[in-house]
């Protein structure tokens, strides 16, 4: 990848995660998930009922490989709340299952309608 | 290409000492994995840095060479 394409790709994510209070960067999209643990996410933040904007990874090479630079983080999906790194599959789930998460959105004033 | 059980714990424990590991290879396919580990080190750090510990412990290799490892950490 080349610096002017590099730096351009993470102007997308800059503006993703700051014009966006959820943002999901996964492979395939909500409806059609090409991954059991991007679905896995997809799965908690519906039952959860937030809002949320995704990012197909699939979608571009430089955006799958740069994330992970960006983010510091080896793999994909990986959640980002208010401009915040929340994590990726494991932690997010870990955070659902002792409703951690749901504190988290609350706390940041994001509307929830848990199922 | 897959890495054994044995590869994994041993960069862990390389990283991190006094890590207690359990791994378990989720579909006997040498490539989706997931681990516990256990280590005093992790207190006071946070779960995205504690993963981060031991991502970095693995050397590159996840997301690569290992496809899938799910984490759990734990202080004790």
């Amino acid at each position: 990848m080349n610096d002017i394409k590099k730096l351009d790709v993470t102007e997308n994510i800059n503006n993703e995660i700051k014009s966006n209070d959820i943002v999901l960067f996964m492979k395939g999209t909500p409806a059609f998930p090409m991954c059991g643990f991007s679905a896995a996410v997809v799965q908690i933040l519906n039952d959860i009922g937030v809002k949320y904007n995704t990012v197909n990874v699939l979608d571009s090479d430089e955006m799958r490989e740069r994330i992970k630079e960006f983010s510091n983080w080896p793999t994909i999906p990986q959640l980002y709340v208010k401009e915040e790194f929340v994590g990726g599959c494991d932690i997010v789930k870990e955070m659902s299952e002792n409703n951690e998460l749901l504190d988290l959105f609350n706390s940041k004033g994001i509307e929830t309608n848990p199922s | 290409m897959a890495m054994t059980k044995n590869e994994i714990e041993i960069l862990i424990k390389e990283s991190i000492p006094d890590a207690l590991v359990t791994i378990e290879d989720l579909k006997g396919d040498g490539d989706h994995y997931s681990a516990t580990v256990i280590s005093k080190s992790f207190q006071g750090i946070s779960r995205v840095m504690q993963h981060k510990m031991i991502y970095d412990s693995l050397k590159g290799k996840m997301g690569n060479e290992l496809h899938a490892l799910m984490l759990k950490t734990r202080t004790e």
